[in-house]
């Protein structure tokens, strides 16, 4: 073996331009691909962060998926009723603070009541819509990264004013309005509630920071002129891919309309899995040109060698000698490419990393990019796997030539 | 050296042939039975394409007859593996062919070595020392250490020669080893085999078209067609 190796070694070092250009050939290939693995995997975790881990997993609602079925209807199941109109219900979650107690028994994970309204803001003489949220501060925290979005004050200064509201900030932007103005809430119901506005909130996504209002429960449950109405229970699950499954549960217990995130981003998420093969496509194709690129790089190589492997027969070497040879050139090669991809693979990510993207609907950015020696190990065994196969075949070719003939004809 | 002894041929054809192509046949090589017995000095002379060389791989188990049999110290070879016959090939014969074939990334001493590094049988102090002794004893101590591509073609013939001796085989097979060299050098070639042979009571067969070289070897086999021509061919 030790001579095995030791040949293979002198044909590398003594060939150093052929060597450089084959391992070139797989550090291409390996780096390029382990930066288009590090941007896929790193813009889907981005997705998840934004759009999915700030909000809460599951929002349970006070609707249901059916609507109620009349008394007539369920008495007389064949006779058809027109002029029905659908018995008027009291809004909110019948007994919320029940259901969350009863939740918390077996959800892993946390709960928290919110009241949903819609409402007009009042400011400067102009109206603007705004999605307001009653929130519990205490249990919000455990429900969305709400209190680390808050600005120019935190989460518990809705407890400093009677009537304090969070505004998003490019919603205040849009009124004028800054931290301390007192702007007047009119709600759907004719509710009109002057409020302090006490901290600014930035998620980084534009269409709730230029709609979304924070506001006490309470104060919530005034502007909807219920007292001690919760219409929305917020949700936070510790793994998040069972989301879907928790909410057919809580669906199933309670009743009421549970909407997991990957039901309240269907759409995008059926994006994302286009998006998501065309990555994998992108790579695998670098991975696959790589692989043509190294093994012919490669068999050239081994093919100039045809009549070192003549002498070598000649001398007495086996052929599995001399294919073990030249497998073992291509396969120190690849590693030697392999080394070098990974460290252009890393500097490539690195430089991608630098690059800020604005964007008008999200804050300035970078490329998101993840790091992890998954990427570089599963890169690398294809780069080793190709240069295996890029040395061992010719060299099997070359092995079964018979040394007479390659002799006769450099003679 | 591998034991060898005097009345057992080193190696000894028997009806050998070797045809070559499938739809156009060739015959190389036409029944040929020969003996090469310890301390001989054999020339094959013969025109171009006559079959010299040919009948030199298939003594040296480089080449596999189509009929007939060659035996290596009493040994037949016929139904050998591949295996089996490079490590005969390793232990009992030496190849100098017209062109150096030595390894060009490989100094001298590391090309004389390769051989043994194959056999495994010494360790790595031994197999230099003898690389040394074989390249000192052929006039290239000064040289051990240069590549192929330093040296002069008689030299390169003569670390040809010390790797072909490395393994100190019974049977020394040499095809044109003076075809490329000048005069002086294909001389000194010449004064080495001849040393080998009364030295070391090794056989010598080597192929060359030059008769005055060949007449300087104990024995001269003419190959014409393929055949071991008779006296009247010959004079024909």
């Amino acid at each position: 073996m030790n001579l095995v190796l030791d040949i293979a070694r002198t044909h590398i070092l003594s060939r150093m331009r052929q060597t450089l250009v084959g391992m070139l050939g797989v550090a291409m290939g390996v780096g390029f691909s382990v930066m288009m693995a590090s941007l896929m995997e790193g813009s889907q975790r981005d997705f998840v962060e934004q759009l999915v881990d700030s909000m809460p997993h599951i929002t349970i609602s006070d609707e249901r998926r059916d609507p109620p079925r009349q008394p007539a209807e369920e008495a007389f199941g064949t006779v058809e009723f027109s002029g029905l109109s659908t018995p008027v219900t009291r809004p909110g979650i019948k007994n919320p603070y029940a259901i969350i107690a009863s939740l918390e028994t077996w959800l892993k994970g946390s709960v928290a009541p919110s009241v949903q309204s819609r409402a007009v803001i009042r400011y400067a003489g102009r109206d603007t819509a705004a999605s307001v949220t009653g929130i519990d501060p205490r249990s919000e925290v455990l429900v969305s990264d709400l209190a680390s979005q808050v600005r120019e004050g935190s989460l518990d200064s809705l407890y400093k004013a009677s009537s304090a509201i969070i505004l998003g900030d490019r919603l205040a932007r849009r009124i004028g309005a800054r931290v301390g103005n007192r702007i007047t809430l009119v709600s759907g119901t004719g509710q009109v509630l002057s409020c302090t506005v006490v901290a600014l909130v930035h998620t980084g996504i534009a269409q709730n920071d230029e709609t979304a209002a924070y506001t006490l429960l309470k104060t919530a449950q005034i502007l909807a002129g219920q007292t001690g109405l919760v219409n929305a229970i917020r949700v936070r699950v510790r793994d998040i891919m069972s989301a879907r499954e928790v909410a057919q549960r809580i669906e199933a217990q309670t009743g009421y309309k549970s909407v997991s995130w990957q039901e309240a981003n269907e759409d995008l998420l059926s994006a994302f899995e286009i998006r998501n093969f065309i990555m994998y496509t992108v790579v695998g194709a670098i991975l696959l040109v790589a692989s043509f690129g190294t093994y012919n790089i490669i068999s050239t190589i081994t093919h100039e060698k045809t009549r070192d492997i003549a002498i070598l027969k000649s001398l007495g070497f086996t052929e599995r000698t001399v294919r073990r040879i030249f497998l073992i050139e291509a396969l120190i090669i690849g590693m030697l490419g392999t080394l070098a991809g990974w460290v252009l693979g890393y500097l490539l990510c690195i430089a991608l990393g630098s690059i800020e993207f604005k964007s008008p609907f999200m804050d300035a950015t970078r490329l998101p990019l993840y790091f992890t020696p998954v990427h570089y190990l599963i890169a690398a065994g294809v780069a080793l796997a190709a240069s295996g196969i890029a040395g061992y075949l010719p060299a099997r070719k070359a092995a079964r030539l018979h040394p007479v003939e390659i002799i006769r004809g450099a003679s | 050296m591998t034991p060898r002894h005097d009345d057992v041929p080193l190696i000894e054809l028997s009806g050998v042939s070797k045809v070559i192509g499938s739809e156009i046949r060739t015959t190389l090589v036409r029944e040929i039975d020969l003996r090469i017995m310890p301390g001989e000095f054999v020339a094959v002379t013969g025109p171009s394409g006559s079959g010299k060389s040919s009948l030199l791989y298939l003594l040296g188990l480089l080449d596999v007859p189509t009929t007939g049999e060659v035996m290596v110290n009493g040994r037949a070879t016929s139904r050998l593996r591949e295996e089996e016959r490079a490590r005969l090939r390793l232990t009992h014969l030496g190849f100098v062919f017209q062109f150096h074939f030595l390894l060009p990334e490989f100094s001298a001493i590391d090309n004389v070595m390769l051989p043994m590094r194959a056999l495994g049988r010494l360790g790595e102090a031994a197999r230099r020392k003898r690389a040394g002794d074989l390249l000192g004893a052929l006039g290239l101590a000064a040289h051990v250490h240069k590549r192929p591509g330093q040296l002069s073609g008689g030299q390169r013939q003569r670390v040809a020669i010390a790797r072909a001796l490395a393994n100190d085989p019974a049977v020394l097979l040499a095809d044109e080893p003076t075809g490329n060299l000048d005069t002086a050098s294909s001389e000194q070639v010449l004064e080495i085999f001849r040393r080998l042979v009364d030295e070391t009571r090794r056989a010598i067969v080597f192929v060359t078209h030059d008769m005055g070289l060949a007449a300087r070897a104990d024995r001269q086999i003419h190959i014409v067609d393929g055949r071991i021509a008779t006296p009247a061919e010959e004079a024909a």
